[in-house]
Protein backbone atom coordinates (compact mmCIF):
# COMPACT_ATOMS: atom_id res chain seq x y z
CA UNK A 1 0.00 0.00 0.00
CA UNK A 2 1.01 3.14 -0.84
CA UNK A 3 2.48 5.58 1.25
CA UNK A 4 -0.84 7.81 2.88
CA UNK A 5 -0.53 11.10 3.61
CA UNK A 6 -3.76 12.59 2.31
CA UNK A 7 -7.65 11.71 2.89
CA UNK A 8 -11.12 13.09 2.23
CA UNK A 9 -14.88 12.48 3.74
CA UNK A 10 -17.30 13.18 1.22
CA UNK A 11 -20.97 14.23 1.88
CA UNK A 12 -22.12 11.92 -0.34
CA UNK A 13 -25.81 13.05 0.27
CA UNK A 14 -25.08 16.58 -1.09
CA UNK A 15 -22.66 15.51 -3.89
CA UNK A 16 -24.41 16.63 -7.21
CA UNK A 17 -21.66 13.94 -9.51
CA UNK A 18 -20.69 16.90 -11.30
CA UNK A 19 -17.38 15.53 -11.88
CA UNK A 20 -15.05 18.81 -11.48
CA UNK A 21 -13.67 17.41 -8.33
CA UNK A 22 -12.70 14.17 -10.47
CA UNK A 23 -10.67 16.20 -13.06
CA UNK A 24 -8.97 18.32 -10.65
CA UNK A 25 -7.34 15.21 -8.65
CA UNK A 26 -3.78 15.26 -9.81
CA UNK A 27 -3.59 11.73 -8.57
CA UNK A 28 -6.34 10.40 -9.86
CA UNK A 29 -7.80 9.33 -6.39
CA UNK A 30 -11.35 9.46 -7.25
CA UNK A 31 -14.18 9.10 -8.85
CA UNK A 32 -18.14 8.83 -9.28
CA UNK A 33 -19.49 5.78 -7.84
CA UNK A 34 -21.59 3.97 -9.83
CA UNK A 35 -23.87 4.02 -6.71
CA UNK A 36 -26.69 6.74 -6.81
CA UNK A 37 -27.54 9.14 -3.69
CA UNK A 38 -31.08 10.15 -2.52
CA UNK A 39 -31.06 12.67 -5.06
CA UNK A 40 -29.97 10.26 -7.94
CA UNK A 41 -26.61 11.52 -8.58
CA UNK A 42 -23.63 9.22 -9.11
CA UNK A 43 -21.92 10.70 -5.80
CA UNK A 44 -18.19 10.67 -5.62
CA UNK A 45 -15.85 8.51 -3.69
CA UNK A 46 -12.35 7.41 -3.30
CA UNK A 47 -10.98 4.69 -5.73
CA UNK A 48 -7.21 5.29 -4.96
CA UNK A 49 -5.31 5.19 -1.90
CA UNK A 50 -2.96 8.00 -2.87
CA UNK A 51 -4.54 11.35 -1.42
CA UNK A 52 -2.05 13.71 -0.83
CA UNK A 53 -4.17 16.26 0.98
CA UNK A 54 -3.76 18.94 -1.48
CA UNK A 55 -7.09 20.38 -1.44
CA UNK A 56 -7.58 20.81 -4.99
CA UNK A 57 -11.01 18.61 -4.92
CA UNK A 58 -12.66 20.48 -2.14
CA UNK A 59 -11.36 23.98 -3.71
CA UNK A 60 -13.31 23.32 -7.31
CA UNK A 61 -16.88 21.18 -5.60
CA UNK A 62 -19.51 23.80 -5.62
CA UNK A 63 -21.25 22.04 -3.46
CA UNK A 64 -18.57 22.25 -0.51
CA UNK A 65 -19.18 18.42 0.24
CA UNK A 66 -15.57 17.99 0.85
CA UNK A 67 -13.28 17.71 3.67
CA UNK A 68 -9.79 16.75 3.67
CA UNK A 69 -7.09 16.43 5.89
CA UNK A 70 -3.18 15.87 5.22
CA UNK A 71 -0.56 14.29 7.50
CA UNK A 72 2.26 16.52 7.65
CA UNK A 73 5.85 15.61 6.92
CA UNK A 74 7.25 16.03 10.02
CA UNK A 75 7.36 14.03 12.52
CA UNK A 76 4.48 14.59 15.27
CA UNK A 77 3.88 13.07 18.27
CA UNK A 78 0.62 10.86 18.32
CA UNK A 79 -2.01 12.82 20.17
CA UNK A 80 -5.00 10.58 18.45
CA UNK A 81 -6.44 8.08 20.51
CA UNK A 82 -8.76 5.52 19.54
CA UNK A 83 -11.95 7.33 21.44
CA UNK A 84 -10.94 10.85 20.26
CA UNK A 85 -10.85 9.34 16.55
CA UNK A 86 -14.23 7.94 17.36
CA UNK A 87 -15.27 11.13 18.32
CA UNK A 88 -14.07 13.41 15.54
CA UNK A 89 -15.06 10.71 12.96
CA UNK A 90 -19.08 10.96 14.19
CA UNK A 91 -18.41 14.70 14.20
CA UNK A 92 -17.47 14.88 10.45
CA UNK A 93 -19.25 12.16 8.78
CA UNK A 94 -23.40 13.08 9.20
CA UNK B 1 -8.86 -5.75 -7.52
CA UNK B 2 -10.28 -3.65 -10.52
CA UNK B 3 -12.23 -0.37 -10.76
CA UNK B 4 -15.14 -1.70 -10.35
CA UNK B 5 -14.55 -3.80 -7.39
CA UNK B 6 -12.95 -0.55 -6.10
CA UNK B 7 -16.28 1.16 -6.57
CA UNK B 8 -18.44 -1.48 -4.99
CA UNK B 9 -16.09 -1.54 -1.41
CA UNK B 10 -16.74 2.33 -0.92
CA UNK B 11 -15.51 2.76 2.83
CA UNK B 12 -12.43 0.85 2.41
CA UNK B 13 -10.23 3.69 2.48
CA UNK B 14 -11.05 5.26 5.54
CA UNK B 15 -7.97 6.09 7.11
CA UNK B 16 -9.13 6.55 10.64
CA UNK B 17 -5.64 7.83 11.91
CA UNK B 18 -5.66 10.90 8.98
CA UNK B 19 -9.25 11.97 9.83
CA UNK B 20 -8.80 13.05 12.58
CA UNK B 21 -8.98 16.79 13.82
CA UNK B 22 -5.06 17.62 14.03
CA UNK B 23 -5.00 17.01 10.36
CA UNK B 24 -7.72 19.04 9.11
CA UNK B 25 -6.68 21.45 6.39
CA UNK B 26 -10.03 22.07 4.92
CA UNK B 27 -13.71 22.19 5.76
CA UNK B 28 -16.07 23.94 4.38
CA UNK B 29 -16.94 27.46 5.76
CA UNK B 30 -19.35 27.61 9.18
CA UNK B 31 -21.26 30.68 7.58
CA UNK B 32 -22.06 28.83 4.22
CA UNK B 33 -25.63 27.45 5.62
CA UNK B 34 -25.64 23.52 5.77
CA UNK B 35 -28.47 23.32 3.59
CA UNK B 36 -28.13 22.06 -0.36
CA UNK B 37 -27.51 24.43 -2.93
CA UNK B 38 -30.05 24.71 -5.48
CA UNK B 39 -27.88 25.80 -8.13
CA UNK B 40 -27.73 22.95 -10.97
CA UNK B 41 -24.36 20.26 -10.82
CA UNK B 42 -21.11 21.96 -11.48
CA UNK B 43 -22.44 25.33 -11.18
CA UNK B 44 -19.50 28.39 -10.54
CA UNK B 45 -22.08 30.40 -8.29
CA UNK B 46 -21.61 27.65 -5.75
CA UNK B 47 -17.84 28.34 -5.17
CA UNK B 48 -17.74 31.85 -5.54
CA UNK B 49 -20.38 31.83 -2.68
CA UNK B 50 -18.13 29.55 -0.49
CA UNK B 51 -15.06 31.70 -1.41
CA UNK B 52 -16.52 35.10 -0.13
CA UNK B 53 -17.78 33.00 3.26
CA UNK B 54 -14.60 31.20 3.72
CA UNK B 55 -12.55 34.91 3.40
CA UNK B 56 -14.97 36.74 5.54
CA UNK B 57 -14.22 33.97 8.51
CA UNK B 58 -11.14 33.85 8.11
CA UNK B 59 -10.79 37.47 8.15
CA UNK B 60 -13.07 37.61 11.34
CA UNK B 61 -15.54 39.80 9.72
CA UNK B 62 -18.57 38.07 9.90
CA UNK B 63 -20.59 40.86 11.82
CA UNK B 64 -19.03 43.63 9.95
CA UNK B 65 -20.03 42.49 6.24
CA UNK B 66 -23.68 43.21 4.74
CA UNK B 67 -24.25 41.47 1.70
CA UNK B 68 -26.61 42.93 -1.28
CA UNK B 69 -27.90 39.46 -3.38
CA UNK B 70 -29.02 40.17 -7.05
CA UNK B 71 -32.24 38.59 -8.93
CA UNK B 72 -30.73 35.73 -10.76
CA UNK B 73 -30.02 32.52 -10.32
CA UNK B 74 -28.49 33.79 -7.54
CA UNK B 75 -31.60 35.76 -6.08
CA UNK B 76 -31.66 33.04 -2.95
CA UNK B 77 -27.79 34.15 -1.94
CA UNK B 78 -29.37 35.32 0.99
CA UNK B 79 -30.44 31.66 2.45
CA UNK B 80 -26.81 30.39 1.98
CA UNK B 81 -24.41 33.26 3.85
CA UNK B 82 -25.21 33.37 7.41
CA UNK B 83 -24.41 36.77 7.35
CA UNK B 84 -26.61 40.55 7.37
CA UNK B 85 -27.36 40.37 3.04
CA UNK B 86 -30.13 42.60 1.66
CA UNK B 87 -31.90 41.73 -1.18
CA UNK B 88 -32.06 44.11 -3.88
CA UNK B 89 -34.45 44.64 -7.20
CA UNK B 90 -33.04 43.81 -10.54
CA UNK B 91 -30.13 45.38 -11.26
CA UNK B 92 -30.11 47.82 -8.14
CA UNK B 93 -27.57 46.13 -5.57
CA UNK B 94 -24.65 48.92 -6.27
CA UNK B 95 -27.65 51.31 -5.86
CA UNK B 96 -28.72 49.18 -2.85
CA UNK B 97 -25.10 48.92 -1.57
CA UNK B 98 -24.61 52.93 -1.80
CA UNK B 99 -27.44 53.36 0.64
CA UNK B 100 -25.86 50.77 3.59
CA UNK B 101 -22.42 51.97 3.34
CA UNK B 102 -23.24 55.72 3.57
CA UNK B 103 -25.53 54.75 6.41
CA UNK B 104 -23.22 52.49 8.01
CA UNK B 105 -19.80 53.22 7.03
CA UNK B 106 -18.28 51.33 9.13
CA UNK B 107 -19.51 47.86 7.64
CA UNK B 108 -17.99 45.99 5.39
CA UNK B 109 -20.26 46.08 1.98
CA UNK B 110 -20.54 43.75 -0.96
CA UNK B 111 -22.93 42.88 -3.60
CA UNK B 112 -23.14 39.59 -5.36
CA UNK B 113 -24.58 40.19 -9.24
CA UNK B 114 -24.80 38.36 -12.45
CA UNK B 115 -23.79 39.71 -15.88
CA UNK B 116 -27.71 40.31 -16.87
CA UNK B 117 -28.26 42.14 -13.50
CA UNK B 118 -25.08 44.27 -13.30
CA UNK B 119 -24.60 44.26 -17.31
CA UNK B 120 -28.06 44.51 -18.83
CA UNK B 121 -30.75 46.47 -16.31
CA UNK B 122 -28.25 47.49 -14.08
CA UNK B 123 -25.69 48.99 -16.25
CA UNK B 124 -26.63 53.03 -15.04
CA UNK B 125 -26.80 51.66 -11.34
CA UNK B 126 -23.26 49.63 -11.90
CA UNK B 127 -21.41 52.70 -13.74
CA UNK B 128 -22.87 55.64 -11.68
CA UNK B 129 -21.51 53.84 -8.22
CA UNK B 130 -18.42 53.03 -9.71
CA UNK B 131 -17.76 56.49 -10.72
CA UNK B 132 -18.86 57.81 -7.73
CA UNK B 133 -15.90 55.51 -6.30
CA UNK B 134 -18.37 53.89 -3.68
CA UNK B 135 -16.61 52.55 -1.56
CA UNK B 136 -17.80 48.66 -1.56
CA UNK B 137 -16.81 45.44 -3.36
CA UNK B 138 -18.84 44.55 -6.35
CA UNK B 139 -18.45 40.53 -6.73
CA UNK B 140 -19.76 39.82 -11.06
CA UNK B 141 -20.30 36.75 -11.40
CA UNK B 142 -20.50 36.60 -15.66
CA UNK B 143 -21.55 33.44 -17.23
CA UNK B 144 -22.65 35.13 -20.39
CA UNK B 145 -26.16 34.59 -20.52
CA UNK B 146 -29.13 34.99 -18.12
CA UNK B 147 -28.95 31.69 -16.08
CA UNK B 148 -32.00 32.27 -14.30
CA UNK B 149 -34.68 32.83 -17.49
CA UNK B 150 -33.23 29.97 -19.11
CA UNK B 151 -30.21 31.49 -21.49
CA UNK B 152 -31.21 34.49 -23.05
CA UNK B 153 -28.24 36.63 -24.27
CA UNK B 154 -26.46 38.65 -21.79
CA UNK B 155 -24.38 42.19 -23.23
CA UNK B 156 -21.14 39.88 -22.01
CA UNK B 157 -22.88 36.50 -24.74
CA UNK B 158 -19.44 35.96 -26.94
CA UNK B 159 -19.70 37.11 -30.77
CA UNK B 160 -21.06 33.66 -32.45
CA UNK B 161 -22.61 32.03 -29.23
CA UNK B 162 -25.63 30.13 -29.65
CA UNK B 163 -28.47 31.06 -26.86
CA UNK B 164 -31.97 31.13 -26.53
CA UNK B 165 -32.11 34.32 -28.45
CA UNK B 166 -29.30 33.81 -30.29
CA UNK B 167 -30.07 30.31 -32.02
CA UNK B 168 -28.00 31.04 -34.99
CA UNK B 169 -24.75 32.71 -32.40
CA UNK B 170 -24.68 35.97 -31.67
CA UNK B 171 -24.42 38.31 -34.90
CA UNK B 172 -22.69 41.46 -33.71
CA UNK B 173 -24.05 43.50 -36.58
CA UNK B 174 -27.32 43.45 -35.01
CA UNK B 175 -26.82 42.67 -31.34
CA UNK B 176 -23.52 44.81 -31.06
CA UNK B 177 -20.50 44.03 -29.33
CA UNK B 178 -19.79 41.98 -25.75
CA UNK B 179 -19.99 44.92 -22.94
CA UNK B 180 -16.56 44.75 -21.06
CA UNK B 181 -17.59 46.06 -17.84
CA UNK B 182 -14.53 45.20 -15.71
CA UNK B 183 -12.17 47.32 -18.24
CA UNK B 184 -14.88 50.10 -18.81
CA UNK B 185 -14.85 51.10 -15.10
CA UNK B 186 -11.47 50.64 -14.69
CA UNK B 187 -11.10 53.75 -16.23
CA UNK B 188 -12.95 55.49 -13.79
CA UNK B 189 -11.04 57.25 -11.04
CA UNK B 190 -12.75 56.02 -7.79
CA UNK B 191 -12.44 52.60 -8.81
CA UNK B 192 -9.23 51.03 -7.09
CA UNK B 193 -9.30 47.34 -8.16
CA UNK B 194 -10.58 45.66 -10.73
CA UNK B 195 -9.55 42.25 -11.57
CA UNK B 196 -10.60 39.25 -13.80
CA UNK B 197 -10.68 35.50 -12.34
CA UNK B 198 -12.44 32.55 -12.86
CA UNK B 199 -13.04 29.42 -10.78
CA UNK B 200 -12.86 26.39 -13.71
CA UNK B 201 -9.69 24.98 -12.05
CA UNK B 202 -7.90 24.98 -8.57
CA UNK B 203 -5.53 27.58 -9.07
CA UNK B 204 -8.25 29.88 -10.40
CA UNK B 205 -10.18 29.48 -7.45
CA UNK B 206 -6.99 30.06 -5.07
CA UNK B 207 -6.68 33.37 -7.20
CA UNK B 208 -10.32 33.83 -7.25
CA UNK B 209 -9.95 34.23 -2.82
CA UNK B 210 -7.07 36.41 -2.93
CA UNK B 211 -8.71 38.45 -4.82
CA UNK B 212 -11.66 38.50 -2.68
CA UNK B 213 -9.38 38.71 0.31
CA UNK B 214 -7.14 42.32 -1.46
CA UNK B 215 -11.07 43.86 -2.06
CA UNK B 216 -11.78 43.67 1.61
CA UNK B 217 -8.56 45.08 2.62
CA UNK B 218 -9.04 47.85 0.12
CA UNK B 219 -12.47 48.29 1.90
CA UNK B 220 -10.76 48.88 5.38
CA UNK B 221 -8.37 51.24 4.57
CA UNK B 222 -11.51 53.45 1.91
CA UNK B 223 -9.50 53.15 -1.26
CA UNK B 224 -12.59 52.88 -3.41
CA UNK B 225 -14.99 50.62 -5.24
CA UNK B 226 -13.61 47.28 -5.89
CA UNK B 227 -14.89 45.18 -8.88
CA UNK B 228 -14.11 41.42 -9.21
CA UNK B 229 -15.59 40.15 -12.01
CA UNK B 230 -15.69 36.29 -12.28
CA UNK B 231 -15.66 34.32 -15.09
CA UNK B 232 -18.03 31.02 -14.07
CA UNK B 233 -19.94 28.80 -16.03
CA UNK B 234 -23.76 27.68 -16.89
CA UNK B 235 -23.81 24.37 -17.82
CA UNK B 236 -27.69 24.11 -17.85
CA UNK B 237 -27.53 27.04 -20.56
CA UNK B 238 -24.67 26.56 -22.27
CA UNK B 239 -26.35 23.04 -23.29
CA UNK B 240 -23.08 21.22 -22.12
CA UNK B 241 -21.99 18.67 -19.13
CA UNK B 242 -19.71 20.74 -16.14
CA UNK B 243 -16.93 19.76 -17.84
CA UNK B 244 -17.51 20.53 -21.32
CA UNK B 245 -18.80 23.81 -19.69
CA UNK B 246 -15.18 24.58 -18.01
CA UNK B 247 -13.80 23.25 -21.09
CA UNK B 248 -15.61 26.46 -22.73
CA UNK B 249 -14.18 28.95 -20.54
CA UNK B 250 -10.37 27.72 -20.86
CA UNK B 251 -10.88 28.06 -24.67
CA UNK B 252 -13.58 30.58 -25.38
CA UNK B 253 -13.96 32.73 -22.63
CA UNK B 254 -10.66 33.59 -21.34
CA UNK B 255 -9.46 34.50 -24.56
CA UNK B 256 -12.13 37.06 -24.92
CA UNK B 257 -11.85 37.84 -21.69
CA UNK B 258 -8.63 37.92 -20.35
CA UNK B 259 -7.77 36.83 -16.63
CA UNK B 260 -5.83 39.41 -14.66
CA UNK B 261 -5.73 42.18 -12.87
CA UNK B 262 -7.31 45.54 -14.77
CA UNK B 263 -6.80 48.20 -12.14
CA UNK B 264 -4.86 48.11 -8.99
CA UNK B 265 -4.01 50.89 -6.20
CA UNK B 266 -1.39 53.10 -6.80
CA UNK B 267 1.05 52.67 -4.61
CA UNK B 268 0.77 48.82 -5.56
CA UNK B 269 2.03 49.17 -8.85
C1 LIG C 1 -37.24 44.06 -13.40
C2 LIG C 1 -37.03 42.66 -13.86
N1 LIG C 1 -36.81 42.43 -15.18
C3 LIG C 1 -36.60 41.18 -15.62
C4 LIG C 1 -36.59 40.13 -14.75
C5 LIG C 1 -36.37 38.72 -15.25
N2 LIG C 1 -35.07 38.22 -14.93
C6 LIG C 1 -34.85 37.47 -13.85
S1 LIG C 1 -33.27 36.94 -13.70
C7 LIG C 1 -32.85 37.72 -15.15
C8 LIG C 1 -31.45 37.65 -15.69
C9 LIG C 1 -30.46 37.04 -14.78
O1 LIG C 1 -29.23 36.89 -15.41
P1 LIG C 1 -27.88 37.12 -14.66
O2 LIG C 1 -27.92 38.39 -13.90
O3 LIG C 1 -26.79 36.97 -15.66
O4 LIG C 1 -27.81 35.97 -13.55
P2 LIG C 1 -27.55 34.41 -13.75
O5 LIG C 1 -28.88 33.78 -13.58
O6 LIG C 1 -26.94 34.19 -15.09
O7 LIG C 1 -26.63 34.08 -12.63
C10 LIG C 1 -33.94 38.37 -15.70
C11 LIG C 1 -33.88 39.12 -16.96
C12 LIG C 1 -36.84 40.41 -13.37
N3 LIG C 1 -36.85 39.44 -12.46
N4 LIG C 1 -37.05 41.68 -12.97
S1 LIG D 1 -7.14 16.15 -1.71
FE1 LIG D 1 -6.00 16.21 -3.65
S2 LIG D 1 -5.15 14.15 -3.87
FE2 LIG D 1 -6.75 14.02 -2.30
S3 LIG D 1 -8.59 13.38 -3.45
FE3 LIG D 1 -8.61 15.63 -3.32
S4 LIG D 1 -7.63 16.34 -5.22
FE4 LIG D 1 -7.11 14.14 -4.95
S1 LIG E 1 -17.19 18.43 -7.27
FE1 LIG E 1 -18.46 18.14 -5.43
S2 LIG E 1 -20.56 17.92 -6.19
FE2 LIG E 1 -19.19 17.64 -7.94
S3 LIG E 1 -18.87 15.41 -8.04
FE3 LIG E 1 -17.19 16.24 -6.82
S4 LIG E 1 -17.90 16.09 -4.71
FE4 LIG E 1 -19.70 15.85 -6.01
S1 LIG F 1 -28.98 27.92 -14.78
FE1 LIG F 1 -26.79 28.21 -15.06
S2 LIG F 1 -26.17 29.85 -13.66
FE2 LIG F 1 -28.21 29.08 -13.02
S3 LIG F 1 -27.78 27.52 -11.46
FE3 LIG F 1 -27.98 26.47 -13.42
S4 LIG F 1 -25.89 26.36 -14.22
FE4 LIG F 1 -25.89 27.89 -12.59
MG1 LIG G 1 -25.59 35.42 -16.07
Amino acid sequence: MAKVKGDIIVDIEKCKGCELCVVACPQGAIALSDNINKKGYHYMIKIKDNCTGCENCALVCPDAVITVYRKSGKKKEKIATISNVQNNMTMEVN
Amino acid sequence: MDEKDLKLNETEFLNEDICVAEYLVYKKPETLIDIDLHYCPGCGHGVVHRLLMEVIEEMNIVDKVIGVAPVGCSVFAYNYMDIDMQEAAHGRATAVATGIKRVLPDKLVFTYQGDGDLAAIGTAETIHACNRGENFLIVFINNAVYGMTSGQMAPTTLPGMVTTTTPFGRDTSITGFPLKISELVAQLPGVCYVTRTSVHTAGNVRRTKKAIQKAFEYQMQNKGTCLIEVLSNCPSNWKMTPLESNKFIEEEMIPFYPLGDIKVPKEEK
